[in-house]
């Protein structure tokens, strides 16, 4: 039995990929080990963790509950794609490394992804909104008491860059 | 000088990769690897009748299928057991393939490598076993009950009974004006890092050498482990351990069966293998750790003083003791904590049953210790009508007393013997932190509003930076960078920063300019490995060791160089100059002189020139002397070091709905100097976390067939962030350890050690106001469960036994 | 934790899905996908073939007007959560959409995704059943509109035909002088409760005329009681106990690894109080707006 390769476009980043995969390759899989971007990480595979969080056409959801088939046509982003264009740390990476946000780092790219699309719905988050805009992601190492901090201190230098622009 | 870097809040320079997503985890290396995956036993026990892998032959993409009869020489036998004991009289391990009989669910049958994990999957739905059931054995109970035997040639399900004693503690209780007995039991949790196990192997037929990456907490340990197995000279093998996802103890296994399969796989088919544990598998093919149960006799004074304590405890250690006993010797030792009864027996069986393996999980044996003694010091003030606070005082050890010899031998086969602390400060502490005497107050105020308030106190003691040794190398390159190489492996704990804080402090040099190496066989082969506590202790002694030993080389050599004394340089931002003068030279050009080479490569090169040193009518590299500018050493310390600590929640138990929210939660915390206090923090918050998941949420639901049935994350409830306190006040107290250079002590497990100890205390506590018959003797607790015990007691129908 | 082969069939109208679906006996509808994807992982289920409906036109739509809430069978629940029309419309519907999971999850899981997956512990069948609502489906004789009461027949089963999709969620209107309250349970916030309780409660003059409450996690198949006349036109600490003991002469809670039946039954009681007492307190709220 072999099965049917089906060649996708997946636009990741800003750029464009073309990838022949099964129709079960999943998104995760297919980011990582098709398009060897390594930075979204797979830690349960049942949707629950929130590691493999990536955002499509701006929203957050998990790659590992998504097949890369039915991705085609979004525009992804990844850990990869948060720097600024001059590839600093964009504001959420600065503030997890300002504030000891992570420490293993395993969970730590869900985490980017999910907090920059809240930030984006709600950039000036109170605590409580902060700690609920992370409540779906698990991490083991944290506490996450440095996780909400961070949130709050990415918030604060997102206006930063508002205000001198 | 440049401020010290030890005990600053130094930001971490593993972040930067982590968060661009450039971290390198196992799975992450060798992209065209095949990929491996293995057939697990579905059943709890049963024999293996046949094994028929025929209809994977013809799957295309299947590259190997090896069951047992597949192994050869030291693979076809059982893995090894790591740390033998004179009471182990009944240790056994498991194949790498099962043979005839399988004993959990979970355990590796088959293994099949193949293109892609996919494929591999597909591969494991082909193979039909036949298998005939055997009854399992699940629960200390059923262990005990030993009417059904886990392995047919162990007695009773009994792999060790131990015995440890101080005195002669039931004399001691039999003489003591109050006596009391306890029951308690702890539920089966497990570490779960983010990041499951995870091995590559690639086999260079060129070199013959085999080149094994794995997520471990021991890199030297499973290059031992692969070479000894797989019939290969110790130097044939390299291991690194790259970017590991979390550990917090189950990766300091080895070696599991797919570190050996998987490089016998790269061997046998040439190409690189790679099998990266999905979620399922590492809840049923790993370990978990803490199911015990224990039976407490405690004789005391009127003033609370422990007289006499006896202990006798039951510990499930899975199917199999790979790790011999050191959870259950932890428990027994560790349970004392800050305390010294008059006399103290412990006893303990460590039982079979036909579920997963247990090994150390962060805190290893000590929250079970430190539950059992925790709630026999509430139970003695309740029982005395004293203050809890009080009761623990009276038997603290006082800092005048240290070293503090319990008479007993720790896990390390050295004496228990605490080296210092200062526990009456630490409870005074902890009591300002969490507001102790006014809490009476606020309990009233809550009452008023109909709610229900309780507060907790625990108090632990903790041996970090157990033996035997670490080691470290540093050298200085012409560029004047330090390259730092320690064996031990890193899982979050940020080594790369505090071990370069370290380096740079000793050394004079700019931290940007230290870069440390851990986990890397290639790159210091004498290691033990991360766990117990130990990295900062062992490590840290042995890098701030090795930073000296280069220092003073670089000084000879400056001194030579610029025709001064070692006693009138200093070392500022890699310059080494004679204090008060314009005379310098850099570290860089000192390594270039430390190397008599024939031939000169770059600047570093012709800037030495101008600097001669060396005594003509000796050979270029003297007699006693090494080419370049190195270092390395060693640090063994004689036992370990003991760190402390002190915990209080309040909660508040719902009246209506018993669910336990976390009002407040404090730490006080003692290991020694802190390198890094951002680091130790992060380390509480994160043990923390842990303690409310094993208090509150988590647990292995084994049915009594030894089906797990909650193993997802779907199931297994790991604390989100909305389980967890929404503020840890944190306080150090800092007693430093006279044992090892820096005076630290580890910081690793320490907040998870007294969670389920402080919520036991503070349920109980908020229970006890309605109803003073509640006692809390289990954890976890789930609402549900607390409704059950508010059922049976509530307080108009008590019944007390 | 890979799925294991599939088909996959990604049509463009609904004609070619439903062609699809006919020609396929073990061909399964993908649209969301988050709880299909873990099964399939899991390999609890294999499929011969997945009909994506992600590319079909017009089926992400949410509409509200007078009569109640449409939701197309695309529209995801973060999309449902979000409509301001939805919320004035049908208050219930946002207010048990936000306990669905986690909001990663609500930007891929549909909303009619989640209504025939027939899951009585999931907030929305329950929803579906306490408001009357209904789904319409779409098959090979054409499109019918199955009611809620009749749409869940057994445990994670509903009376979709194999080869019918579901377009079309409808969830009425709150009626006027009515109101609704949800709450619920869980272990750890975003998992499935232990217990979760809605109610709809309708006054006059500020009693109770009618009161019905939907129950999570306590049931085979999603539960409503009628109320009513156990309230007897009151929410007073007895009225709402004589409540409570008509519901869980219905429900049937049963153990499981987080809760006893005994505690569910207990959540279940206390829940009925309070939503009970809220969404009469909501009722009486609309009334006055209605009347000012």
């Amino acid at each position: 039995m072999t099965e049917e390769i089906h060649r996708i476009r997946l636009r990741v980043n800003g750029v464009e990929h073309e990838v022949a995969v099964p129709a079960r390759r999943l998104l995760s899989d297919a980011l990582r080990h098709d398009l060897g971007l390594t930075g979204t990480h797979v830690g349960c595979e049942h949707g629950v963790c929130g590691a493999c969080t990536i955002l499509v056409d701006g929203a957050p959801m998990r790659s590992c509950l998504t097949f890369a088939v039915s991705a085609a046509g979004s525009e992804l982003t990844t850990v990869e794609g948060l720097a600024r264009p001059d590839g600093s740390l964009g504001p959420v990476q600065q503030a997890f490394r300002e504030c000891h946000g992570l420490q293993c780092g395993f969970c730590t790219p869900g985490f980017l992804t999910t907090i920059t699309a809240g930030l984006a719905e709600n950039p000036d988050p109170t605590e409580d909104e902060a700690r609920d805009m992370v409540a779906g992601n698990l991490c083991r190492c944290t506490g996450y008491q440095n996780i909400v901090k961070a949130v709050c201190r990415a918030a604060e230098i997102a206006r930063e860059d508002r205000d001198s622009a | 000088m440049s401020a010290k870097l030890v005990g600053a809040k130094v930001q971490r320079v593993e972040d930067d990769r982590f968060v661009r997503g450039n971290g390198r985890y196992v799975d992450d290396v060798a992209p065209d690897a095949l990929h491996a995956a293995v057939l697990r036993s579905p059943h709890a026990h049963a024999r293996i009748l046949s094994i028929d892998v025929d209809a994977v032959l013809d799957l295309d993409g299947v590259h190997a299928v090896w069951t047992h009869e597949d192994l050869e020489g030291a693979m076809a036998e059982p893995l090894p057991l790591l740390i033998p004991h004179p009471t182990l009289t009944h240790g056994r391990t498991q194949y790498a393939l099962a043979k005839d009989e399988v004993n959990h669910v979970g355990e590796a049958i088959a293994f099949v490598v193949a293109t892609d994990r996919y494929v591999a999957e597909d591969a494991l739905a082909r193979i039909v076993v036949d298998y005939e059931l055997l009854p399992a054995v699940v629960g200390i109970e059923a262990a005990r009950a030993a009417d059904l035997l886990v392995h047919e040639d162990v007695p009773g399900n009994v792999a060790a009974t131990t015995e440890q004693s101080n005195g002669d503690a039931p004399a001691a209780i039999a003489a003591a004006p109050h006596r009391l007995a306890l029951d308690l039991q702890i539920e089966r949790s497990a570490c779960m890092p983010m990041e499951g196990r995870g091995v590559v192997a690639r086999w260079d037929p060129d070199q013959g050498r085999l080149q094994v990456w794995s997520s471990t907490q021991t890199s030297t340990g499973v290059r031992a482990a692969v070479a000894a197995k797989l019939g290969l000279d110790l130097g044939q093998v390299d291991v690194i351990t790259p970017d590991v996802g979390g550990g917090f103890g189950v990766k300091i296994v080895h070696p599991w069966p797919e570190e050996l399969l998987v490089p016998l796989a790269a061997q046998r088919l040439g190409r690189a293998v790679k099998f990266t544990e999905d979620r399922r598998e590492h809840f049923i093919s790993s370990a978990h750790e803490r199911a015990q149960v224990h039976h407490v006799e405690v004789g005391f004074d009127d003033d609370g003083r422990v007289l006499g304590l006896d202990v006798r405890f039951w510990h499930d250690h899975g199917a199999y003791t790979p790790y011999g006993l050191i959870v259950p010797i932890i428990t027994s030792t560790q349970l004392l904590g800050p305390y010294k009864p008059g006399a103290y027996r412990v006893r303990f069986d460590s039982l079979y049953t036909n579920t997963v393996i247990v090994t150390p999980y962060r805190g290893a044996g000590r929250p079970q210790g430190c539950f059992v003694m925790e709630r026999t010091m509430d139970a003695i003030a309740a029982e005395l009508g004293m203050d809890r606070a009080e009761v623990r005082a009276a038997n603290f050890i006082q800092p005048d007393e240290f070293p503090y010899d319990h008479g007993l031998i720790f896990q390390d086969g050295r004496e228990l013997e605490y080296d210092s602390g200062d526990y009456p400060a630490m409870l005074e502490k902890i009591k300002e932190l969490v507001d102790w005497d006014g809490f009476p107050a606020f309990r009233e105020q809550q009452a008023a509003l109909g709610k229900r308030v309780g507060l907790g106190l625990a108090c632990y003691v903790e041996g970090t930076g157990v033996g035997p040794y670490e080691g470290a190398h540093v050298h200085i390159e012409t560029s004047g960078k330090v390259k730092v190489a320690t064996g031990l492996t890193t899982q979050g704990q940020g080594h790369q920063t505090a071990f370069a804080q370290i380096v740079a402090d000793e050394l004079g040099v700019r931290f940007e300019d230290v870069e440390i190496t851990t986990g890397d066989t290639r790159r210091m082969p004498y290691a033990v490995g991360t766990f117990a506590s130990r990295a900062a202790v062992m490590s840290g002694s042995a890098i701030h060791l090795a930073a000296k030993r280069t220092k003073e080389k670089a000084l000879r050599i400056a001194a030579d160089a610029l025709e001064a004394d070692v006693e009138d340089l200093e070392i500022v931002d890699g310059v080494v100059s004679v204090k008060g003068t314009e005379s310098s030279i850099p570290l860089g050009t000192i390594a270039v002189l430390s190397n008599p080479l024939r031939y000169a490569f770059d600047e570093a090169s012709k800037a030495a020139t101008q600097f001669n040193v060396g005594d003509p009518d000796k050979p270029p590299v003297a007699e006693d002397d090494e080419p370049g500018l190195e270092g390395k050493d060693f640090y063994s310390p004689p036992r370990s070091t003991f760190a402390s600590g002190m915990h209080a929640v309040i909660v508040e138990t719902d009246v209506d709905t018993a669910e336990i929210r976390i009002l407040k939660y404090a730490v006080v915390h003692d290991c020694g100097h802190l390198i890094n206090p951002m680091i130790v923090e992060g380390q509480i918050h994160g043990g923390v976390a842990q303690g409310v998941g094993g208090a509150l949420y988590e647990r292995m639901a084994y049915d009594e067939s030894g089906q797990l049935l909650n193993a997802s994350f779907m199931d297994f409830l790991m604390p989100y962030v909305t389980e967890v306190p929404t503020s840890i006040e944190i306080d150090h107290l800092e007693t430093p350890s006279p044992l090892n250079p820096l005076g630290i002590k580890g910081a690793g497990e320490a907040g998870v050690i007294p969670g389920s100890a402080a919520f036991a205390a503070a349920i109980e506590d908020a229970e006890r106001a309605v109803s003073p018959t509640f006692g809390i003797t289990a954890m976890p607790i789930s609402p549900s469960e607390l409704f059950a015990l508010r059922a049976a007691h509530v307080p108009h129908a008590q019944e007390p036994k | 934790m890979k799925p294991a082969p599939f088909d996959y069939v990604r049509p463009g109208s609904l004609g070619e899905a439903l062609q699809a679906l006919a020609g396929h006996p073990e061909a399964k509808v993908l649209a969301g996908g988050q709880s299909l994807v873990p099964l399939l992982s899991m390999r609890l289920a294999a499929p011969a073939v997945l009909v994506d409906i992600n590319g079909l036109p017009d089926l992400d739509h949410v509409r509200a007007d007078a009569d109640g809430v449409r939701i197309g069978a695309l529209a995801r629940h973060a999309q449902v959560l979000r409509d301001p029309d939805v919320a004035r419309v049908q208050p219930l519907v946002p207010l048990a959409l936000a306990d669905v999971a986690h909001a990663t999850i609500r930007n891929r899981g549909t909303t009619v995704g989640s209504l025939v997956h027939a899951d009585a512990a999931a907030e929305m069948p329950m929803v579906l059943r306490l408001l009357d609502g209904s789904v319409d489906v779409v098959g090979p004789q054409g499109r019918r509109t199955i009611a809620a009461d009749d749409l869940y027949v057994g445990p994670l089963e509903s009376s979709l035909h194999h080869d019918e999709i579901a377009v079309e969620a409808f969830f009425p209107a709150l009626a006027g002088g009515s109101g609704v309250a949800f709450e619920e349970i869980a272990r750890r916030h975003g998992d499935y409760a232990m217990c979760g309780v809605a109610a709809v409660v309708a006054v006059e003059d500020g009693r109770v005329v009618s009161a019905r409450a939907g129950y999570l996690s306590v049931s085979d198949v999603p539960a409503v009681v009628d109320l009513t006349e156990a309230l007897d036109g009151e929410t007073t600490p007895a009225a709402l106990a004589r409540a409570a003991d008509a519901a869980l002469a219905v429900l049937e809670p049963e153990t499981d690894i987080h809760a006893t039946a005994d505690y569910r039954a207990h959540l279940a009681r206390v829940l009925t109080a309070r939503v009970v007492t809220a969404a009469h307190q909501h009722a009486r709220q609309h009334a006055r707006q209605e009347q000012s």
